[in-house]
This record gives structure tokens, sequence and C-alpha cells, in this order.
């Protein structure tokens, strides 16, 4: 007999498992965006600079 | 003050190294749970907490990393989808000989010395490679788009190239390779890979560029590629047992974000040989290291344990250091030699 716990436990595990990974990911792409917008706005200006214009 | 219960030193020092890892990760496309597994475990995290939240970050790096690369054309998905099934069916065998060798009570011993024997050996090759400079190995980092030049193949790589075995496939850089050499160097990257229980990227990408004879800048991004497919799963299913700490990848990953823009930038501004000498001291580190905490664990000595942290996170400051130190440089260089005199 199936056991209907053990299934749902398991289940859940994988969506919590799912939901803690897609935070991950999230993050990263939010990261990604952010910074990238960061990049556009200064990264010019900090290149200059490094290149001791 | 505290931000997703750890105190405001912790969160920092977690961003702090998160930016050092991320350079490296940007530049070479390895170095993830290689530097933070080791960490996390001196720092008094069980291991499975460890192991899974290294692996969630790896992924979320390389997340970054690889979009990064992608918006450079340093991707090449073709190959990056034909090494995850090949590396996959490796990874499958590394580990049934993994579950073979416990059973004859060898596993433990015989995986520390292949480890210590082939990251050693990976760095020395790579380190006389570029110190001999000039022959093998000199492809340079902005050669992505360009057909990479016949001089600049390693003869690992011609060799393998030269078996003309159907169906062949065209690869970016100009290059084109027997559909059964990749499997073949996916299978073996993947069977260490497995075998080794580690990420792979320290074999794969030298593995792209010395065997299959891809660019440089085409072996790192494709080898992010291939690590956003493993990270990602290899941290689920930690997740599933309560691995994932996101206390701790959250602040990691906003440093590593920013790390891995200035690596993976940095792709195209410094001069490779000069890098790669410190990769492949990187390396050497990393092997020292390895064999200073196995021969710790073996004689119960805790403070090689320490001293085996140092040597990792020396060398990846040293190396992450270079990476900056030389892009400064480059574009200053640019900069004079493109002003009027």
């Amino acid at each position: 007999m199936v056991d209907l716990a053990a299934v749902t436990s398991i289940g859940a595990g994988s969506v919590d498992a799912a939901m803690l990974i897609g935070a991950v990911l999230l993050e990263a792409a939010i990261l990604y965006v952010g910074y990238g917008a960061l990049e556009q706005a200064l990264g010019p200006r900090v290149v200059k600079r490094l290149r001791g214009e | 003050m505290e931000i997703l219960g750890l105190g405001l030193g912790m969160v920092l020092l977690f961003v702090g190294f998160g930016v050092l890892i991320g350079v490296l990760f940007g530049f070479f496309g390895m170095g993830g749970s290689f530097l933070v597994t080791p960490a996390l475990l001196v720092m008094g995290y069980p291991t499975r907490v460890a192991v899974g939240s290294g692996l969630a970050f790896v992924f979320g790096t390389s997340v970054i990393a690889t979009l990064k690369h992608r918006d450079m054309g340093q991707v090449d998905y073709k190959l990056g989808v034909l090494m995850i099934a090949g590396t996959t069916a490796g990874i499958e065998v590394g580990k049934e000989i993994v579950i073979h060798l416990e059973s004859l009570g060898m596993a433990g011993s015989i995986i520390s010395v292949t480890y210590v024997v082939l990251l050693g050996g990976i760095g020395a090759f790579v380190t006389y490679e570029a110190l001999k400079g000039g022959g093998d190995g000199g492809i340079d980092h902005d050669t992505a788009d360009a057909e990479a030049d016949v001089d600049d193949i390693p003869d690992i790589a011609k060799k393998i190239q030269s078996y003309r075995v159907p169906p062949m496939i065209s690869l970016r850089g100009g290059v084109s390779v027997s559909l059964w050499m990749i499997l073949g160097v996916a299978f073996a990257t993947g069977l260490l890979s497995g075998f080794l229980g580690v990420g792979g990227g320290f074999i794969r990408m030298p593995a792209l560029f010395y065997l299959i004879g891809v660019p440089v800048p085409i072996a790192v991004g494709t080898d992010l590629f291939e690590i956003v497919f493993s990270g990602g799963l290899g941290s689920f299913l930690y997740a599933l047992d309560g691995g994932v700490d996101l206390s701790i990848v959250l602040p990691l990953l906003a440093g590593s974000a920013f790390g891995a823009r200035v690596g993976s930038a940095a792709t195209s501004i410094v001069d490779e040989e000069e890098i790669k000498v410190y990769f492949g001291l990187m390396l050497l580190g990393g092997a020292l290291a390895v064999a200073v905490r196995e021969v710790g664990n073996v004689y119960n000595i805790d403070v090689l344990n320490t001293v085996s942290l140092v040597l990792i996170l020396g060398s990846a400051l040293l190396v992450s250091g270079a990476v900056v130190y030389s892009s400064i440089t480059a574009l200053r260089e640019e900069s004079r030699s493109s002003s009027p005199a």
C-alpha cells in the first residue's frame, strides 16, 4: 500500500528545495541586472580613472 | 546588528570572500566549491551544509558569470550541451567506482592521492606551458569570435582534431572536432569529477582548451554554462536534505556577483600568459593544501586543517589580486599607447 504521508512529505520537500534554489536564482538575476545597471552608469568613469585619464 | 541571523562582521566577511571567489570564477571558470566548502568546514559548519551551500553558491555565481560571458559571445551552447551529456555519464561511472572502492575500504586514501596528483599535475602543466610561452597555450583572451590561429592550438588538441570520425561538429573559434572525441573528453572529465566529488571546473576548463582546442575565453564561458546545470542539480539534491543555508549563500553571492563581473571583464583585457602562471601556482597551492589537510586527518592534527585553509585562501587572494592588478596595468598601457606622442 502506498504511504500517502511519506509521498506528501517527499513532495513538500521537493517544493521547499526548489523554492530555495529559486531564491538563489532570483538573487542572481537581481544582482546581474543591478550590477549591470551600476556598471553602465559608473563603468566608463571608473575605467577612465583606472587608465589615469 | 544582525542580517539573516548573522552578525554584520560575518556578513561583510562573506561578501568580501564572495568578491575574491567571483573574480577567479569569472576569469577562470573555476574555483567555487574548491574554495568555499573547505572554508565553511573550518568555520565549523556541518559537512552537509558546507557542501550544499557551497554548491548553491556556485550555482548562483555561475548563472551570473555565464550571462556576462554570453554578453561577450564566449559561450558555445552546442559544445556545452554535448559536454553535459558526456559529463553526466562520466559522473555516474565515477560514482560507481567510488562505491566499489568504498566496499573494499580503499576509497578515502585513493581519492585523496588522486586529487592531490591531479590538481598538482594540472597546476605544474599549466605553469610550465605558460612559462615556456609563445607556443601551446598562447591563445589570447580576446580571440573569442576570431578563428583560432593554428599555431595557438595545443599539440594534443591538434591530434584529437585530426581524428575525423563523423559526425564532425563545428565549434566557435573555427574549430571542428569529431562528436565522439568531444563525448570522450566530456566522459573522462565527468568520470574524474564524479570520482573526486568535485565540480570539475579545474579539470574541464583546461580539457576544453588543451584537448578539444577551443580558445580560452570560450572554454571558460562554456565551462561556466555547464556548471549552471551541475551546480543547480547538486544544490537541489542537497537542499532536499536541508543542506543549503541561505544566510551563507546570499551574502557570498552578493560579493561574487560583483567579483564575477570584474573577472569576466578582465578576460578581454589581461594578457593571459601572465595570469596562467598564477593560475598554475594556485592549483599547486591547492594540491599542497589538500595534502596538508589529509595528513592532518590521518594523524589527527587539527592545526593542519587551518594551515590548509590559509594555503587555499592565500593562493586565491594572490591570483585574484594578480588579475585585478594586471587589468589595471593593461588599461594604463593601452591608454599610454593610444594617446598621441
